[in-house]
């Protein structure tokens, strides 16, 4: 990495970025795991600084499109993908990409919280500096900023020296959005972050998701539809009729849950799927 | 308004009546068992232990049958196999260690530590000369072993949960295949292929290699072993925030899976500490302190132990019973360091 690149960085880290939001754009994107076709041809648009919610029944490949979008589809053995991936414009997927600077840009936030239990709390947020080999001026800022971010400052400003895993499920999951945040991520997807959380921290995070869209462009897989209605722009319908797992509908979210266009769409945000 | 008092009660845990059941059982048994080997032509402590067993089990699961029925019954049953198990497990751990104190402690004076046996020969009255060569010897030969050995067995285990590469079958098949070498077959490996044709002398490191190569498999499978039982959430995670492999097994992975390492390390250790075998043929067994492992004999306790068993003199046996305490001490002390060295600091 270059010095300019870093001091870019460096400024970005403890500045809310409002300029380098990035678009991110799917081709085409097809998945496999072995023989086994799980995603045909999605192709999404999304935005700077919006949300977008993908929702759809379980196993219709909603998980699958975003790890392809940080190439960690690539982690599990036996996947193949096919399509494209724009960030801003350059094909993640391109010959002699560094793919960890694409994670490093398209942060995520995992299903279940998976804090580092080696780590305190403060490291486990400084964490993605010491795994990037990233500098920054301020680390005892940036670590404030993104707790703060994360909704997390208040609860644990007196004991960042204690064990990670001595937070509450809740906790734990705004401490994985604070060690997203660390890296200043252009893009952040987010995997059903709420799945496992009671409602007072799923509102935190929710109120955290419409606090970060300023900065980054945010993608979210959720199982809860007025989830989805409160905190995103677009809505996109995934569904598996037995094969691939295909993109229904794509709409802003009032009208996905006002007035959608396809039967299945409406079948599925009114509760009478299946 | 009147306060009742509630007193916290363990309605499940057994009464002092119960209690009182279970020992007029255990002690029927027992004079049942007495009873029986004396009325029958049986004869020896197997005898008793056998027919106490078979008594108690009878009695507790009869009782148990009555009282509370067929499931109980079973439920006494297993339980009696489980602890008469446990009791058989025991009996040996505490007869050696009661054995190796009692008959070791006599041999047990200060200058053990402060003196090898340069000076003093085997028939010498036991205040004469000491242990210090052999306890030196021991402590390097393990040192040295383990920094060969934990490197090499840790990557072994690295390359076969992370890397996870195409040799990953036959690593795994090689690796089983040498934990069950016999001791002496790596010593005369060592002694074939590197003290005859290259060093033609005694050395610790002689002996430092061949206890590598039985060490090496215990610590790459057990690190497997732990290394495997780490989620794969965290790899994920690491990974996700920008890590490249590397950095995310040797940030997040390793200090996770550390205690269970330090496991490794200690089985390791336990496997070679009272290694003899390889030692008589690679070490030369010296009387004398040799801080050097490269060069000249180095004396180590098994060694010791062995040679003055071997020269059958009352005053050697006894050095060999107080070596054979102090070994054992000096294992336990490994094990307690890397324990407080290695355990969970949160």
């Amino acid at each position: 990495m270059t010095t300019m690149e870093t001091s870019k960085n460096m400024s970005t880290s403890n500045i809310l970025p409002t300029t380098n939001v990035a678009s991110l754009e799917a081709r085409g994107i097809h998945a496999w795991f072995g023989s086994h076709h799980v995603l045909s041809d999605i192709n999404l648009d999304f935005a700077p600084s919006t949300v977008t919610a993908l929702i759809g029944p379980s196993g219709c490949g909603k998980s699958t499109f975003i790890r392809t979008l940080n190439r960690m589809h690539e982690f599990i053995p036996g996947a193949a993908m096919a399509g494209e991936v724009l960030l801003d414009g350059k094909d993640v997927y391109a010959p002699g990409t560094d793919v960890t600077k694409i994670r490093l840009k398209i942060g995520m936030v995992f299903q279940k919280p998976n804090p580092f239990p080696s780590m305190s709390i403060g490291e486990n947020v400084l964490s993605g500096l010491k795994l990037a080999q990233l500098k920054v001026a301020n680390k005892d800022d940036l670590l404030e900023e993104c707790l703060e971010r994360a909704g997390l400052w208040k609860e644990v400003k007196d004991r960042l020296n204690a064990h990670g895993g001595s937070l509450s499920g809740g906790q734990q999951q705004r401490l994985c959005i604070a060690r997203a945040l660390a890296v200043s991520p252009q893009v952040l997807v987010m995997d059903e972050p709420c799945s496992a959380l009671d409602p007072g921290s799923t509102l935190k995070v929710e109120e955290t998701i419409s606090q970060l869209k300023a900065s980054m462009t945010i993608i979210i897989v959720t199982h809860n539809m007025q989830q989805a209605a409160r905190v995103s722009d677009y809505t996109a319908f995934f569904l598996s009729d037995g094969g691939p797992g295909q993109m229904i509908e794509y709409a802003p979210t009032s009208d996905i849950f006002s007035r959608p266009q396809d039967q299945r769409t409406e079948n599925y945000v009114t509760g009478r799927f299946g | 308004m009147t306060i009742i008092e509630v007193k916290p009660t363990k309605p499940w845990a057994a009464t002092p009546a119960d209690r009182f059941r279970d020992i007029v059982i255990l002690l029927g048994a027992i004079v049942a068992s007495f009873l029986f080997v004396a009325a029958t032509p049986m004869k020896g402590k197997l005898a008793y232990f056998f027919t106490f067993f078979f008594f108690y089990m009878c009695a507790t699961a009869g009782y148990k049958l009555v009282t509370r029925g067929n499931m109980a019954a079973r439920d006494a049953l297993v339980s009696s196999v489980v602890s008469i198990g446990a009791v058989a497990t025991l009996i040996p751990i505490i007869s050696i260690l009661a054995t190796v104190v009692s008959k070791g402690v006599k041999g047990l004076h200060w200058s053990l530590f402060t003196t090898d046996m340069s000076l003093a020969t085997p028939t010498d009255p036991i205040v004469a000369g000491g242990l210090l060569h052999a306890i030196t010897g021991t402590i390097t030969l393990v040192v040295l072993s383990l920094i060969i050995s934990v490197p090499i067995g840790i990557l072994t285990a690295l390359y076969m949960t992370e890397i996870k590469g195409r040799l990953i079958g036959p690593i795994r098949f090689l690796v089983q295949a040498m934990s069950g070498v016999p001791s002496i077959v790596a010593g005369l490996f060592i002694l074939s292929s590197v003290l005859y044709p290259i060093t033609k002398a005694y050395s610790g490191f002689m002996g430092v290699l061949a206890l590598s190569i039985l060490m090496i498999p215990t610590i790459a499978r057990t690190s497997e072993e732990v290394l495997n039982l780490i989620p794969n959430d965290l790899r994920e995670a690491g990974v996700a925030l920008g890590g490249t492999q590397w950095r995310t097994v040797a940030m997040i992975v390793l200090p996770a899976a550390k205690s269970g390492l330090v496991t490794a390390m200690i089985l390791g250790v336990a496997r070679i500490a009272g290694e003899t075998a390889p030692l008589l043929l690679l070490t030369g067994g010296g009387d004398r302190v040799n801080p050097n492992p490269f060069d000249g004999p180095m004396g180590s306790l098994p060694y010791y132990i062995w040679k003055s068993f071997n020269a059958g003199s009352p005053e050697a046996i006894t050095r060999a019973w107080a070596g054979l305490l102090v070994l054992v001490l000096l294992v336990l002390i490994l094990f307690t360091a890397a324990r407080m060295l290695g355990g969970k600091k949160k």
